[in-house]
């Protein structure tokens, strides 16, 4: 099989049976009142991983966050750390540190003080903790803002600040509640890889909470797609993205036109569906492809061709009217109307500066794909 | 907006102050009236304020003021301070609609009202009627004004500043000591400084819950004034208003001072 995009770097622990998980939620269920934001839920994250739980607003993701850090006690169900259970332990007993969306700075301490508040806490020596705050200031680049209040900072300064105080205590496992959420694109870009640079310096383990699909793409060793309270499948950002699990799944990250019909045969692993909008569709089997099953074939904008000619192929071809033309700079976006009304939406990289004859509105183009470039789903 | 005076706004400002003003400043200018009658101006003098000074009766209703002042504006500021964290914090306990409301109850409750029940509750109970009772009624009614004024602070407190607090290892009432304080102690400072000037200013319910040797320079105020208001009054009032000017006006330049030294580190950035 071929492997599912670029591997950032050789680390798999998960792929190993005999790795214990640092972090392991064991059928862990958060119930407030009578409304259940954690259900039932396990999930292993190794040492060193750069972990993000994504999903929709109210999907359990921070519950999850706030439960390791221990602001939050599961109703029922277990958390391990390193082994050891957290039942009961406080969160200031928790070798775990925190990252929190509102940044949540001492206002009444500078920010020197503020990187300072938990080495204090500890106990350190005078000159040691100086020295690290001296250090951590230097990694965050404000050394020059040590003595300024924080609301003397911008935006991004007082993100970098609550950072720096995260680290200081050199946790090994950081929990970053939305951190990106406050900044704008450019910055939020940046401070991603910063990020993950940082992660990969001090040997932490990561892991965050975020909406942000993109950034949890640019970030993660592996993701969780959450969904009220379950996890709806734990992968690599290229599984999540190539190999979605289900329709939410496929949905949830990045754009995906799903078309949904019957299978009608399955022969050498391969599937035949007869979609609904009126066209053959011939994609590999997979682990969902039963032969009379109502099935739904997902493929992402960017595997299909636009093309005015019919192409040379039995299967997975479609004529539609272009409905829509979406110039984004380096990608065109076409919103295609097919006769049975239903808009499909494909990609077209820009790879040259001009175009002769560009395909324009309304005319009648085909949409086509291989049989590599879908998934069949059954949900 | 522009920045021209109209005559429009000249005379609302004059009238206005005039309004507030012209009493307390009749009353500062005649502490310094020669003459004993009050209302006929015979020359300049301080002999008022030496007289005041000699005056016992007078020094010690100020001195009781004073005490009851400081004790009864402490101690309703813990328990003001503790009522409003309790009030903003467990906001699912039952009957909390109920506990604010009565919180703040004694807010418009009449102070004759107040005055009686506390005597009622201190004649019930035997206790001997002198400054602690007057100290404890203080505390009574001025602890509610300091759990609104903390309060309104509070609501505002994110309370991830505690969680950050704890999570860097602080138990939770090391967060509070070091974290929660320090941010709402502008409101505590100020709850304190009304509960002080309440207590101050209080005749209503002083006259009710005091005894022999407790009484207050309100009530001494008071009493002298059925006498005849002598300059000697006017040099007391011209004293605590002078106090108070002082007090007022270095709040105001501390915070001020504070808020150019932020300006000025933002302008340098």
């Amino acid at each position: 099989m071929k492997s599912l995009g670029n591997v950032r770097r050789s680390f798999a622990p998960w792929a190993d049976s005999s790795a214990r998980p640092y972090i392991a939620f064991e059928n862990v269920t958060k119930r407030f009142d009578d409304f259940t934001a954690v259900d039932d839920l396990t999930l292993h994250v190794f040492e060193r991983e750069f972990f993000s739980l994504l999903g929709p607003s109210g999907c359990g993701k921070t519950t999850l966050l706030r439960m390791l850090a221990g602001f939050e006690e599961p109703t029922a169900g277990d958390i391990f750390l390193d082994g050891q259970p957290l039942k009961n332990v406080p969160p200031h007993r928790r070798p775990v540190n925190m990252m929190f969306q509102s940044y949540a700075l001492f206002p009444h301490l500078t920010v020197a003080d503020n990187v300072a508040f938990g080495l204090k806490q500890e106990g350190m020596a005078r000159g040691e903790i100086a020295e690290r705050v001296g250090r951590m200031l230097k990694l965050v680049r404000l050394e020059q803002f040590a003595s300024r209040k924080p609301h003397q900072l911008s935006g991004g300064q007082r993100q970098r600040v609550a950072l720096a105080r995260s680290i200081a205590k050199r946790p090994k496992l950081l929990l970053l509640d939305e951190p990106l959420g406050a900044l704008d694109k450019k910055l939020r870009e940046q401070t991603q890889f910063e990020l993950m640079d940082l992660q990969e310096e001090l040997g932490l383990t990561f892991m965050i909470v975020t909406h942000d699909q993109e950034e949890a793409m640019t970030m993660s060793d592996r993701i969780a797609v959450m969904d009220a309270g379950v996890v709806r499948q734990v992968g690599t950002p290229a599984e999540i993205y190539e190999a979605p699990s289900s329709r939410y799944v496929a949905d949830f990250i990045g754009n995906v036109n799903t078309f949904e019909g019957r299978v009608t045969a399955i022969e050498n692993g391969m599937a035949d569906m007869a979609a609904s909008d009126g066209f053959a569709i011939r994609t590999h089997a997979g682990a969902h492809g039963r032969s009379g099953a109502h099935a739904y074939f997902a493929i992402r904008p960017e595997k299909i061709e636009v093309t005015r000619q019919r192409p040379d192929q039995e299967h997975n071809a479609v004529e539609g009217e272009v409905w829509d033309i979406a110039y984004l700079g380096g990608l065109t976006v076409f919103n295609v109307k097919l006769d049975s009304g239903t808009i499909v939406k494909a990609t077209v990289l820009n790879t040259e500066r001009g175009v002769e004859d560009p395909i324009g509105y309304e005319e009648r183009v085909w949409l086509s794909f291989t049989p590599d470039c879908g998934l069949l789903l059954e949900n | 907006m522009s920045g021209r005076w109209s005559w429009f706004n000249i005379t609302s400002v004059v009238i206005g102050f005039a309004f507030l003003y012209i009493p307390i400043v009749l009353l500062v200018i005649y502490s310094f009236n020669e003459s004993r009658l009050v209302t006929v101006w015979a020359g300049f003098s301080t002999k008022w304020y030496v007289e005041m000074l000699g005056n016992e009766g007078l020094m010690d209703a100020a001195w009781v003021t004073i005490r009851v002042a400081l004790a009864a504006a402490t101690v309703a500021t813990v328990l003001g301070t503790l009522a409003a964290i309790a009030l903003v914090r467990h906001t699912r306990f039952f009957g909390r609609t109920l506990f604010t409301g009565m919180v703040y109850a004694p807010l418009v409750m009449p102070e004759v009202i107040t005055g009686l029940s506390l005597l009622l509750l201190f004649v019930s109970i035997d206790m001997d009627r002198g400054f602690w009772t007057v100290t404890l009624a203080h505390i009574t009614f001025s602890m509610c004004f300091v759990a609104v004024v903390v309060q309104s602070r509070l609501v505002s407190f994110d309370m991830a500043l505690e969680e950050a607090a704890q999570d860097l290892g602080c138990t939770p009432m090391q967060a509070f000591v070091k974290v929660t304080l320090p941010v709402i102690f502008p409101a505590v400072l100020a709850g304190w400084m009304l509960a002080f000037t309440l207590s101050l200013d209080d005749l209503v319910i002083a006259s009710f819950t005091s005894g022999p040797g407790a009484t207050t320079l309100p009530m001494k105020i008071y009493s002298q004034v059925r006498l005849g208001v002598t300059p000697e009054i006017n040099a007391v009032s011209t004293i605590l208003i002078g106090l108070v000017a002082i007090g007022v006006i270095t709040a105001t330049l501390v915070n001020k001072r504070r808020m150019v030294a932020d300006a000025r580190a933002a302008a340098a950035r």
